[in-house]
């Protein structure tokens, strides 16, 4: 259990932030320059706060009226940098075992072994850090980070400096973390389909302060419209069980009350549901049920809103037989010629293509 | 051993030149490092005054810096005295004056040059060390010392050819006696001013050149050797 609460003024940025982190992965989420590095960097010791407090379970880290500063080094909290920052003058092996002599011996619960197997970085050992590519560097330091023993990993954008493949490549390493290793993890991000998949919890932020917390899919569906920039951000969550699997055309569908949902790739069907997001502009709205088109994924919904400015897009906020809501960007053009009002009953086409692997996430049974 | 052409007190003076280089490199490299370090990585106030303060012999004149050197550590100078009397330690007219004289000349390039080297280590690579759980001191003789090691040697070298160099401060501070203080720099000044001087000079000089061009070949080598294990990613 995390409890943050801090102040920090610089000379054109105010941080006023306070949240709670349980176990499991807590998302700070938010556009760059909203405060999340700060956060991260006042966990991890690396800045100071100008009033504040953090515990992590019982111990005190800061409290700023008791003049408690607990240094870097004694608070046990790991730290994964977006670019991994290996020490250049040590093999891999070495960069991994560092933090490990400085744990104490009963507290080193996470053994070698384990995790360079889980991260599948065996073979690098004996490699320098210039020698390793990206994808390979932020594994060793994120298994540098867990061989510490950390009681709480942070991560700074560890997927940022990666191409799309590789991204794909750590997420799932970074959900054994979570699952096999139990380390909380606080983890920054602005990209919205690694929030969607990984966190339980999100927090968002924006200009130095909380403007919500929450599930994914409570935080993350936009609350209004976003700036035409943002519109891409705009994703709504949606979780329903595998119906079952088509290998031969590497789709996975899913039973949604509001019918059924087509996802790129083969996701085991466990107990529990698939947790999606869904981009906003990936959502095409009919009146009627189309005949003929390419699109697998049609949901039934009624309207209970309709987001407009005189932006040249509107958003209308759906509402799924099961309760879930979907957001949908067309223009306004589009709203207008088609007579789109609140009540109304629609059809919401969902592209596949547009549904990125990233964001998919495999809930624990309830 | 071959005399090579060199007079025995030319070989004095070779011998006592590298001698005090080489203790005004080694006795001040620990200080230059912290130095270094402080300049590099704590912001405070009054920085631009120390920094100064370091660099100061670079662009006073040597024989002002030679002259402070004998009015604090003479005999009779406040420093000097209170060495002779604790430590019986006396610095004028000796070769360990001419050590400090040339290792306060060639320490702003010494500090300089380790503190390029250690501003060039990015300071998250310290700090990931640190939430690992080194201790600052840990961190410091685990990270950033070997990762400056191509600055310190460079530092190192810099500081013992100027060591070698050095003449105004030194001659100032500790006068110029064969066998104690008489470097190469301080052999030649003194053949220059003598009648038929001219060949001894050439020899020396000759000697100061192939001495300076073996040390910075050395540094060279040892550079390239610590840069291929530091180099960042």
């Amino acid at each position: 259990m995390i409890r943050f609460d801090c102040q920090l003024d610089r000379r054109d940025f105010r941080f006023r932030v306070a949240f709670e982190a349980e176990s499991g992965i807590t998302a700070l989420f938010g556009p760059s320059g909203s405060g999340k590095t700060t956060a991260i960097r006042l966990l991890a010791g690396l800045e100071r706060a100008s009033e504040g407090r953090i515990t992590l379970d019982e111990r005190v880290l800061l409290d700023t009226r008791q003049r408690v500063f607990i240094p870097p080094h004694r608070r046990r909290i790991g730290l994964v940098f977006q670019d991994a920052q290996l020490l250049p003058h040590l093999d891999t092996r070495a960069n991994l075992t560092y933090g490990r002599s400085f744990t104490p011996r009963d507290e080193r619960r996470i053994d070698f072994d384990p995790v360079v197997e889980m991260l599948g970085i065996g073979h690098l050992l004996d490699r320098r850090p210039e020698t390793l590519s990206g994808g390979e560097r932020q594994r060793v330091a994120i298994g540098r980070a867990l061989l510490a023993s950390p009681h709480l990993l942070l991560m700074d954008e560890p997927l940022a400096s990666l191409d799309a493949a590789r991204k794909l490549e750590i997420l799932p390493f970074i959900e054994r973390l979570r699952d096999e290793f139990g380390v909380p993890v606080v983890y920054v991000s602005h990209a919205v389909e690694e929030v969607a998949r990984l966190a339980a919890r999100v927090i968002r932020l924006e200009n130095g302060s909380v403007t919500a917390a929450g599930s994914p899919a409570e935080v993350l569906a936009p609350v209004a419209l976003a700036s035409l920039a943002e519109r891409f951000d705009a994703v709504s969550v949606l979780s329903a069980p595998v119906r079952r699997h088509l290998p031969e055309y590497g789709v996975t569908v899913l039973d949604h009350p509001a019918g059924e949902i087509v996802v790129p790739g083969q996701i085991p069907a466990g107990q529990g549901e698939v947790r999606v997001a869904i981009r906003a502009t990936g959502v095409t709205l009919a009146v009627g049920r189309p005949a003929q088109v390419s699109v697998r994924t049609i949901l039934s919904g009624r309207i209970t809103a309709i987001d407009r400015n005189d932006s040249p897009f509107a958003m209308a906020t759906l509402i799924l037989p099961g309760g879930q809501s979907l957001k949908a960007y067309a223009t306004r053009l589009a709203f207008d010629a088609l007579g789109l009002d609140v009540g109304d009953e629609v059809q919401a086409l969902i592209k596949a293509a547009t549904i990125d692997e990233r964001s998919l996430a495999l809930l624990p049974p309830a | 051993m071959p005399d090579l052409g060199l007079s025995p007190e030319e070989w004095t003076a070779i011998r006592l030149s590298l001698r005090i280089a080489g203790l005004a490199t080694l006795a001040s490299l620990p200080l230059a490092i912290l130095v270094a370090h402080w300049l590099a990585r704590s912001r405070f106030r009054g920085k631009v005054l120390v920094d100064g303060l370091v660099h100061l012999p670079l662009v006073l004149p040597p024989v002002v810096t030679g002259y402070v050197l004998l009015v604090l550590f003479g005999r009779r100078g406040p420093v000097g005295a209170w060495l002779e009397q604790t430590f019986g330690l006396v610095l004028s007219f000796r070769w360990t004056g001419a050590a400090l004289a040339c290792a306060v000349m060639g320490f702003p390039l010494m500090v300089r040059a380790i503190r390029l080297g250690i501003e060039a280590i990015d300071p998250r690579l310290e700090q990931a060390a640190g939430t690992l759980g080194a201790s600052p001191a840990w961190v410091f003789a685990t990270v950033t010392l070997p990762l400056a090691l191509p600055g310190i040697i460079a530092g190192a070298v810099l500081c013992f050819a100027k060591a070698l160099g050095e003449f105004g401060a030194t001659i100032t501070f500790v006068s110029n006696i064969p066998g104690e203080t008489q470097t190469i720099p301080a052999a030649i000044y003194a053949y220059t001013q003598m009648p038929g001087g001219d060949a001894g000079a050439f020899r020396l000089s000759i000697v100061a050149v192939i001495i300076a061009l073996g040390a910075l070949v050395a540094s060279e080598i040892l550079a390239r050797r610590s840069g291929t294990r530091a180099q960042p990613e």
